[in-house]
């Protein structure tokens, strides 16, 4: 039995290792596009955050002579104030078209409010379902609140009322959250990565073991070798979970790699994931190794084909996502009933000790457990169906 | 010796095989020839075990292929039609992969494989990976990893299909060799001439059913055809349309 086992184990690995195409996508793509994505959303994120403040930004105003305090207080908050475009009409053309992303209108009367000490009327014209012009906005919009805010308690002063009588109210905010804490939020989609690079690691594998064993016309041959067919699924099963494991363990690896590259402090994050949590993140996942292994090699063996197969398994790598998203969309906390769902738990118990808390033994223990007998059950089934006659196509 | 008695066989609403019975003894050539279509592959693909016999039975070397599959397929070396190889691995890979899972010793593999080599004449392009062989390299290697176990049936399905003149011919020896070695050969082929030249039994099938089962001459004197191929036209038409 064990021979048998390791003949077929031994001789798969040498096949996939010498097939340039299959080993390409165990181990580079599946590693590699997890950090590289993460890393171009981690810096997108940073530019967006370090935006504001120190960031000149350029205002074009119509009327600005009517309002010279005015400018000359958005210019030393590093607002540019440039000359806007004739008159309201063309300013309204040139932000619907784009041309301007904001436009600040101060109408004549502005002067003559402003002395009576009734609201002084500004327009700001923006398209607010433009994300980018929104952000502008939200920026000349506070810088204007602060200058309303500043005359205010001018004036209150200047009437012999004290300023505080503006704020009947003082609230402190406590925020609780660590900065790995934070960096769970973004970190969360790592775990999915993990699955992913794990799953495309046996991907050809287990399209090779019926789909692409019977298009080459080796299958028959081999099945009518004495052998029985639980030998060769299994030792075709434990060669896709050996390289799934060490797609699994480059993909781990090349975050650990890459976030030591990525600014996250500048984000208020220090996630945890240092040499202990990179092997305790592989324990975790390892049972899922089983699984994605059997689901792999039992939706193969329904295709007809290589090609059909690879269309199908695509759609497997994706599902993995689907508990992850639910629980992620509804902000649901870890609870044990979510640790007997494969994937889910494993992200749950990832964000865990990415944000440096303690695991529940009793989640690892059930996680694991549920996960490997889900595993077990598959296999299993993928055993019952090599043994159908329809196998041969 | 392989034994079949009446077995049955349908895929859906195709009746592929219809109460198939013949025998092929140790030490004969025993040739399966029908038209295309005639249930040859079936009944050969029942006897090494892939498929299972609807009705009626076989045996290999008295081991039953239903119920002592395991037993049955140590005493078979089957070709399939259309058998593929793996093409990353070499030649030689390929018939040590099938030697390992037949179980020879670890120790013995080697010598094992280099004589199939020397047996099969395969010697240019054994360390050669088998991507890119000609249909003639891939058979031969096909059939020397089917052969690796020394078993004592060889069951080859259409072996000569896509060969030229000379692998024909070696083929054609490897199987007289095997006979004189006083194995059990069973293969199946729809061209008359080759099966005449080289068979001592001719099973002819046709629609499922065998239309005679006898000796080149005892094909001749029943259907009265003095040309073989005129033989094989009367006996398929003594079975009739289904």
């Amino acid at each position: 039995m064990m021979r048998t086992l390791t003949a077929v184990f031994r001789k798969e690995v040498l096949d996939n290792v010498r097939d340039r195409r299959t080993l390409a996508s165990a181990l580079i793509m599946g590693p590699l596009f997890g950090p590289m994505l993460f890393a171009f959303v981690i810096n997108l994120s940073i530019e967006r955050s370090l935006d504001d403040i120190e960031r000149v930004t350029e205002l074009p105003v119509i009327g600005g002579e009517y309002a010279p305090n005015l400018l000359r207080y958005l210019d030393s908050r590093n607002i540019d104030i440039v000359d806007g475009p004739a008159d309201r009409d063309a300013a309204l053309d040139a932000v619907s078209t784009g041309t301007h992303d904001v436009v600040l209108v101060i109408p004549p009367e502005f002067g003559e409010q402003f002395s009576a000490s009734t609201p002084a009327r500004v327009e700001l014209i923006t398209d607010q379902s433009n994300s980018q012009a929104d952000r502008e906005a939200r920026r000349v919009r506070g810088a204007l609140a602060a200058y309303g805010q500043e005359l205010a308690v001018i004036r209150l002063t200047a009437r012999g009322v004290s300023p505080l009588a503006l704020r009947p109210l003082n609230v402190d905010e406590v925020d609780m959250s660590t900065p790995s804490g934070r960096s769970a939020i973004l970190l969360g989609m790592m775990s999915y990565f993990f699955i992913f690079a794990l799953l495309m690691g046996g991907m050809y594998l287990a399209i090779d073991t019926t789909a692409g064993e019977r298009e080459r016309g080796s299958l028959e041959p081999l099945l009518a070798l004495p052998v029985t067919r639980n030998q060769l699924l299994l030792g075709k099963v434990a060669a896709t979970c050996v390289f799934m494991a060490l797609s699994l363990s480059l993909s781990l690896g090349s975050f650990f790699v890459a976030l030591k590259f990525m600014p996250l402090d500048e984000l208020g994050m220090t996630p945890n994931f240092g040499p202990l949590t990179v092997g305790a993140a592989f324990l975790i996942l390892s049972p899922f190794i089983l699984l994605g292994a059997a689901v792999m090699t039992l939706v193969a063996s329904f295709t007809k084909s290589y090609r059909e197969a690879q269309t199908w398994l695509s759609v497997v790598l994706l599902a993995p996502t689907l508990p992850i998203l639910i629980v992620s969309i509804l902000t649901l906390r870890p609870r044990l009933e979510f640790m007997f769902v494969p994937s889910l738990s494993q992200h749950l118990l990832l964000i865990d000790m990415v944000k440096n808390e303690p695991l529940d033994p009793l989640h690892v223990a059930i996680s694991v457990t549920s996960t490997l007998l889900f595993g077990g059950l598959l296999t299993w089934i993928c055993a019952r169906l090599y043994h159908r006659e329809g196998l041969l196509g | 010796m392989i034994r079949v008695e009446g077995i049955h066989k349908s895929f859906g609403a195709v009746r592929a095989v219809r109460g198939v019975s013949f025998e092929a003894p140790d030490g004969k050539i025993t040739g399966l020839l029908g038209p295309n279509g005639a249930g040859k592959s079936t009944t050969l693909r029942v006897l090494y075990t892939v498929l299972r016999p609807d009705q009626g039975s076989a045996s290999i070397d008295g081991a039953d292929v239903v119920t002592q599959s395991l037993e049955a397929r140590r005493r078979i070396g089957a070709l399939p039609h259309g058998a593929g190889l793996y093409p990353h691995l070499t030649a030689r890979e390929n018939i040590a992969y099938y030697a390992r899972l037949c179980g020879i010793d670890a120790g013995s593999i080697d010598d094992r494989v280099d004589s199939i080599i020397r047996l099969l004449e395969i010697g240019d392009f054994a360390d050669r990976r088998t991507k890119g062989f000609s249909q003639g390299q891939r058979t031969k290697v096909a059939i020397a990893r089917s052969l690796v176990h020394d078993p004592q049936n060889i069951i080859l399905d259409e072996p000569s299909n896509g060969l030229d003149v000379m692998a024909t011919r070696s083929l054609r020896d490897l199987i007289l060799k095997l006979k004189d070695a006083g194995r059990c050969v069973l293969f199946s082929s729809h061209v008359m001439q080759e099966v005449a030249a080289l068979c001592d039994d001719i099973c002819i099938i046709a629609n499922g059913k065998v239309a005679i089962d006898d000796s080149a001459a005892g094909i001749r004197e029943r259907t009265g055809c003095d040309d073989l191929e005129d033989a094989f036209v009367e006996a398929i038409r003594m079975v009739g349309p289904s």
